[in-house]
């Protein structure tokens, strides 16, 4: 039985889909069979992160609305064995995915499947309790930052509410905390939340921190998931916090800034 | 603890946001999954309670409990101590 994941945050622009090509990316690269589908009906984009943009003919919702079905719509990943994607729709409003359309789908992609990343889009409308619905696991995308962590809250309140798993009063989802654009110099010097300032508000288990990067925007500017530039920083905690959702147990890594001497002194 | 922190003993805003955050999820996760319909009951329920008692406000507390499928309101009115009419 496939494992359901999804991405969500509630704040926007603080790296859902950034996550979910990485982390999807990450599950096919460990041999597992993953689908990573965008719910952001009306502005996909994780076919450009994931650097598919022009391969795109059927989306979700044609596949919703039996227009295609799936082996259509699925775009195989050229560079990663195991690993598919299923894009958003960019003409339809969000309306357009029903509880019902949605299960449908998820269901037949369980049979082929091991791991289903959901890319939720940003607010509590209809697309992101869509994307959580039918989750078993959710990973929260959080900066430092006063607004996300707030709207994290709501979002970690909703998937305790509003999910099958709730409503049927099933073992709840299992969520997990990602702190992205961590930036250690900053929280040093008391401008930025520390990772064990958000843990404590938000109480839920920690998946990773994933450092304020330049890789990040070199890879989306080239199409390419991020957890592929193994050289940088985010690449690599991005690969540790698939290694820890698959169950490894591995330290948390890029948590401080390495300093010199005079750094240390000074405390620039 | 740099050698400079000595003279920055001005509170940094991380300790700021951190304390603000404590408070505002605090008050949102009591008022999570009740009725829409909760504050405004509150609301009218002090209303009513002031047209015969001085109370404060915050001495009302309104909290809905969940026990299997029985759903209990629970009003809480602090009176005063000298919990006469109000004249």
């Amino acid at each position: 039985m496939a494992r359901i994941i999804v991405v969500t945050s509630g704040k926007g622009g603080v790296g859902k889909t950034t996550t979910s090509a990485a982390f999807a990316t990450g599950l096919a690269l460990a041999g597992h069979k993953t689908v990573v589908i965008d719910f952001d009906v009306g502005l996909r984009n994780l076919d450009l992160i994931m650097g598919c943009e022009r391969r795109v003919v059927y989306d979700f919702v044609n596949v919703i609305n039996g227009e295609a079905n799936l082996n259509q719509a699925l775009i195989k990943d050229k560079r990663v064995d195991n690993l598919c994607i299923l894009p958003a729709s960019q003409t339809r409003d969000k309306e357009a995915l029903t509880q019902e359309g949605v299960g449908r789908v998820l269901e037949e992609l369980a049979k082929d499947f091991d791991y289903i990343v959901c890319d939720s889009p940003a607010g509590i409308e209809r697309g992101a309790l869509m994307a959580a619905y039918y989750a078993d696991d959710a990973i929260v995308v959080t900066n430092p930052e006063v607004s996300s962590v707030r709207d994290s809250d709501r979002i970690i309140g909703i998937l305790s509410s509003k999910t099958r798993r709730a409503e049927r009063g099933e073992e709840p989802v299992t969520v997990k905390l990602l702190i992205t654009r961590y930036a250690p110099g900053r929280v040093q010097k008391g401008e930025m939340l520390s990772v064990n300032d958000v843990q404590e508000i938000l109480a839920i288990d920690l998946l990773g921190v994933i450092p304020e990067s330049k890789a990040v925007l070199q890879a989306s500017n080239q199409g390419q998931p991020v957890i592929l530039d193994t050289a940088s920083d985010a690449g690599q905690a991005y690969q540790d916090a698939v290694a820890r959702y698959l169950g490894e147990e591995r330290p948390h890594r890029f948590l401080t800034e390495k300093k010199g001497f005079l750094g240390r002194l000074f405390g620039s | 603890m740099s050698f400079l922190d000595y003279f920055r003993q001005k509170k940094s805003t991380a300790a700021v946001a951190k304390e603000r955050l404590q408070i505002i999820v605090a008050r949102e996760r009591a008022t999570r999954g009740g009725p829409d319909y909760l504050p405004q009951l509150q609301e009218e329920l002090l209303l009513v309670i002031r047209k015969y008692v001085h109370v404060d406000p915050d001495a009302v507390k309104i909290q809905l409990d969940k026990e299997g499928d029985c759903e209990i309101l629970e009003l809480n009115v602090t009176l005063p101590e000298s919990s006469g009419r109000a004249s």
